[in-house]
């Protein structure tokens, strides 16, 4: 390969501790800023070497394994923070943790409205996976909350779409288009959020998870309120109804969370339970899409298909997490997926598959719709398919 | 200068494909007559015209899909137009191509109460949704002012917002799924009744593309609960200072309005003799606030938001909570587009955003200007987002005034980007600011939103000269409106 001395970049070799699903890179660089991240992607370009980003490495085992790993781009030193408490905006690089972020904006009386799936992970890492945690009721999720970014192609070019403004339809949102790409289209540098007030008190009312016919009640008594939760999530074995909002306001409302659950069995407490959103870092773990109102019977039927598996999500969003125990064979993990699947409406991709599946040829992604504009758009800024190649979806 | 391509036949590449149009959308759904195609010659922003090559009127996704392929086969560019009431001629026709207009698909497909949800034909006008899902307690939350007339479809090429965006955002926060026609032909399904989708997030990139990635061709939207309580606040003030100084106060106090909207004396002044709209005599600003959510925290907001405006120098607050007395507060501010033409001949209407704490600054800089051209600026504006709509007016009868208007207006524009705003909050690109992107983004950015435009349309076809600037449109000013909008006088809409 040719050589990558670029200014701005520290280099060094890679390591079986920076594995991507198993593939170790050639080599690790970390630019120092976003043009030196410009500079060592043409450099990467005009050597042919095949390039994939990192953040906190708390998801190098997500996703496929890259088909090549010539470069490791390590993005921590794209550690900033822009934030504007009065515009409740703030920019913030790619490398910048999100346990930092939260404490800055914290401080301000502000948050980005996100509750992180992973601990440990940095602001590019959350975009470039795209999944996200329990309250996304209010605000919405990444996607929504991401208004500007700042990417470099995978020729090295710096570009950016958005700005530092809320209301803004002045281009393509290409922001959105990278929330979710796993680095597949370019490697984010930077991004601005739209920000909201820390809520004065948050109470959480769950009760625990029985019958689906018990379910299905407490679900659609809870739609009749007007309690407006930020969020209503499956919590392994409780459903847990968020509510956030002024001490007093929160009275009334979770009065009548409580007897929307069927009340005697209801608990609740002024603080979220440790570990808040936070996935398991062990076994497969897919992420599975499906009409809200079918939660409840799809949770049963593949609960009586393998007894051995742990959910959390989203029920209004109809986005579910569903976590197998480590070890878990081949045959149980296709089963569960392909019964899920076998309805037109639902879908499933395994976020994580473990190393077992990979070499059984297991594609984490299975058929996702839409992805011949998919290919397309990756051909258009990516031609030679250097970043991440086989990582993403189809093969991209 | 302004659009104007009034060609009276059909252009000759065109009139091999009208038997295959017919045959594809039946004899009534296609247009060739010139008195007929000249009704489509322009969208809400009437400077710019062109009378569109030939008209098809498609009613189903495969009449789309194959009116579009029939174009991608030939090489000729179509422009998918909803309902025409878009404010950046990004429904301006190609006088050698076909208008693709959605209007005859206009149905409620499904009202899913279990999966608050919707799915809707794209020619459904907002409005229509609201009315569907009313009597079960829920609402679409986009409400753009159009939106008795605007089609979902065109909402979701414009991402449009609406006075409401401010808690509950834009269009593309409430689109789950999407069918759409390729610029190639090719029907694809995106999402569905769950939020989100795996792989890219085509939804997010291709709402607000402004008909150049392709046509929607059903919708599958978030239905919200309506709220258990709403209030309106009227308050006045004696300086548009104090009004902006308190926007940003009860923004900083963590109370997030579903709307904070801000008018200036002459706006106020205009409404005031369009609609006896009764606001505060004296007020050189006022704020209309709305908050809603569970009632009890509505009222202790209530109570926040009227403390805040009387500590910011408020001369009087109101407050309403029944929906007819909300109205009448409404009235005002909603009336006051269409006011301004009564008080001026003509008006260009701009639509900049800055940054909220830049408002102060900016409106000021926009006082300097008209004072030192002479040239009348009333700002009506969505203050909780810094979303500027400035009414330059002049008279079109006076030589050169146009000219200056369109200047200060320009200028404007130069405001809001030099305090890190965009060129556009709602109203989109279109061809009215594609010139105007290179102020806001680099050849580099501008390149990569051409690499994207491209993978969905290699050849160019779909709503071609929108959104991103080419030499052919450089040099265009932004549309000038004279008197009333149409659809505003016929009563077909409140205000754009």
């Amino acid at each position: 390969m040719k050589d990558l001395d670029v200014e701005g970049v520290t280099l060094r070799a890679g390591t079986e501790a920076d594995a991507v699903c198993g593939v170790p890179p050639d080599r690790v660089a970390r630019p120092e800023n976003t043009e030196a991240l410009g500079r060592l992607l043409a450099t990467a370009r005009d050597a042919g070497a095949t390039v994939t980003p990192r953040g906190g490495g708390t998801a190098l085992d997500w996703g496929s394994p890259p088909r090549s790993l010539d470069l490791m781009v390590d993005t921590s030193a794209l550690s900033w923070i822009d934030h504007n408490a009065g515009d409740l905006v703030v920019e913030v690089g790619a490398g910048t943790p999100l346990a930092e972020l939260r404490r800055t904006l914290a401080e301000a009386g502000q948050r980005l409205s996100h509750d992180p799936v992973r601990v440990g992970g940095t602001v590019g890492g959350a975009l470039a996976t795209g999944v996200n945690g329990p309250r996304r009721l209010l605000a919405g999720t990444l996607r929504d909350l991401v208004i500007g970014m700042t990417l470099v192609r995978a020729d090295g070019v710096v570009a950016r779409s958005g700005g530092r403004v809320v209301k803004n339809v002045a281009g393509y949102d290409l922001a959105k288009l990278h929330t979710g790409g796993y680095g597949t289209l370019g490697v984010i540098a930077s991004a601005a959020f739209r920000l909201h007030p820390l809520p004065s008190a948050v109470r959480v009312v769950s009760v625990p998870l029985r019958s689906r016919e018990r379910t299905e009640r407490s679900l659609a008594a809870l739609r009749a309120t007007a309690v407006v939760p930020a969020a209503v999530e499956l919590d392994h074995d409780r459903l847990c109804v968020v509510l956030e909002g002024t001490a007093e306001g929160l009275v009334p409302r979770v009065e009548e969370t409580v007897r929307a659950l069927g009340g005697d069995d209801a608990e609740v407490t002024e603080a979220l339970p440790e570990g808040w959103g936070v996935l398991p870092t062990e076994g497969t773990l897919a992420r599975i899409l499906v009409p809200p109102a079918e939660v409840p019977s799809l949770v049963e039927e593949l609960d009586a298909l393998a007894g051995d598996v742990r959910w959390y999500g989203s029920i209004p969003a109809g986005t579910l997490y569903l976590s197998f125990a480590p070890g878990t064979p081949v045959d149980v993990v296709e089963k569960l997926s392909a019964a899920v699947r076998r309805a037109p409406d639902r879908s499933a991709v395994l976020l994580r598959a473990e190393p077992h599946l990979h070499e059984a040829g297991v594609d984490p992604w299975g058929e996702v719709p839409g992805l011949s504009l998919m290919r397309a758009v990756k051909d258009s800024f990516d031609p030679d398919h250097r970043l991440s190649p086989g990582r993403f979806a189809g093969g991209i | 200068m302004a659009t104007s391509v009034r060609p009276t036949s059909i252009p000759a590449a065109l009139t091999a494909l009208v038997p295959r149009l017919h045959e594809i959308c039946g004899e009534d759904g296609v247009l060739t007559d010139l008195s007929r195609r000249r009704v489509y010659e322009s969208d809400g922003l009437t400077y710019h015209r062109a009378t569109p090559g030939v008209v098809a009127l498609p009613t189903t996704t495969e009449q789309v899909a194959a009116v579009i392929s029939l174009c991608a086969e030939h090489g000729v560019p179509y422009v998918p137009r909803g309902a025409g009431t878009g404010l950046s001629a990004g429904a301006l026709p190609h006088a050698e191509g076909v208008l693709l207009v959605t209007s005859r698909m206009r149905r409620i497909v499904e009202i899913d109460l279990e999966n608050e949800c919707a799915v809707v034909e794209p020619g459904v006008a907002n409005l229509d949704i609201t009315r569907a899902a009313a009597p079960y307690g829920y609402y679409y939350a986009p409400d753009p002012s159009s939106q008795q007339v605007c089609s979902v479809g065109g909402n979701v090429a414009e991402n449009s917002g609406g006075a409401h965006c401010l808690k509950y955002g834009f269009t593309s926060g409430h689109v789950r799924g999407l069918e759409i026609v390729t610029p190639s032909g090719e029907v694809v399904e995106l999402g569905g009744k769950a939020t989100g989708a795996h792989g890219y997030d085509l939804i997010g990139a291709f709402i607000g593309s402004e008909g150049t990635l392709g046509v929607a061709t059903r919708v599958t939207v978030s239905l919200t609960r309506s709220p258990q309580k709403t209030v309106t606040l009227l308050s006045a003030f004696s300086s548009m200072d104090a009004g902006g100084e308190t926007v940003g106060a009860i923004i900083a106090a963590g109370v997030l309005p579903s709307a904070i909207e801000m008018m200036d004396a002459l706006a106020i002044e205009a409404a005031e003799a369009a609609v006896a709209c009764d606001y505060p005599a004296g007020a050189a600003a006022v704020l209309v606030v709305e908050l809603d959510g569970p009632a009890h925290e509505v009222d202790a907001q209530v109570e926040r938001v009227t403390g805040l405006c009387a500590a910011g120098g408020s001369f009087e607050t109101r407050t309403a909570s029944g929906a007819e007395e909300r109205a009448l507060i409404w009235k005002g501010r909603k009336s006051a587009f269409a006011a301004v033409g009564r008080i001026s001949p003509a008006y260009i209407v701009q639509d900049g955003v800055v940054p909220r704490t830049a408002l102060g600054e900016v409106l000021g800089r926009i006082a300097a200007l008209s004072a030192e051209t002479g040239i009348r600026v009333a700002n009506v504006f969505h203050a909780g987002d810094g979303n500027l709509h400035p009414l330059v007016l002049f008279d079109d009868a006076e030589p050169g005034a146009g000219k200056l208007a369109e200047e200060v207006s320009g200028a404007i524009l130069d405001l809001c980007v030099e305090h890190g705003g965009s060129i556009t909050g709602e109203h989109g690109v279109g061809v009215d600011k594609a010139c105007k992107m290179p102020r806001m983004y680099s050849d580099d950015d501008l390149a990569t939103f051409d690499l994207f435009r491209r993978a969905f349309d290699p050849d160019g076809i779909a709503n071609p000269d929108k959104l991103l600037p080419t030499p052919r449109l450089c040099g265009e000013r932004p549309g000038v409106r004279t008197g009333v909008h149409p659809l505003v006088e016929s009563g077909r809409a409140e205000q754009f």
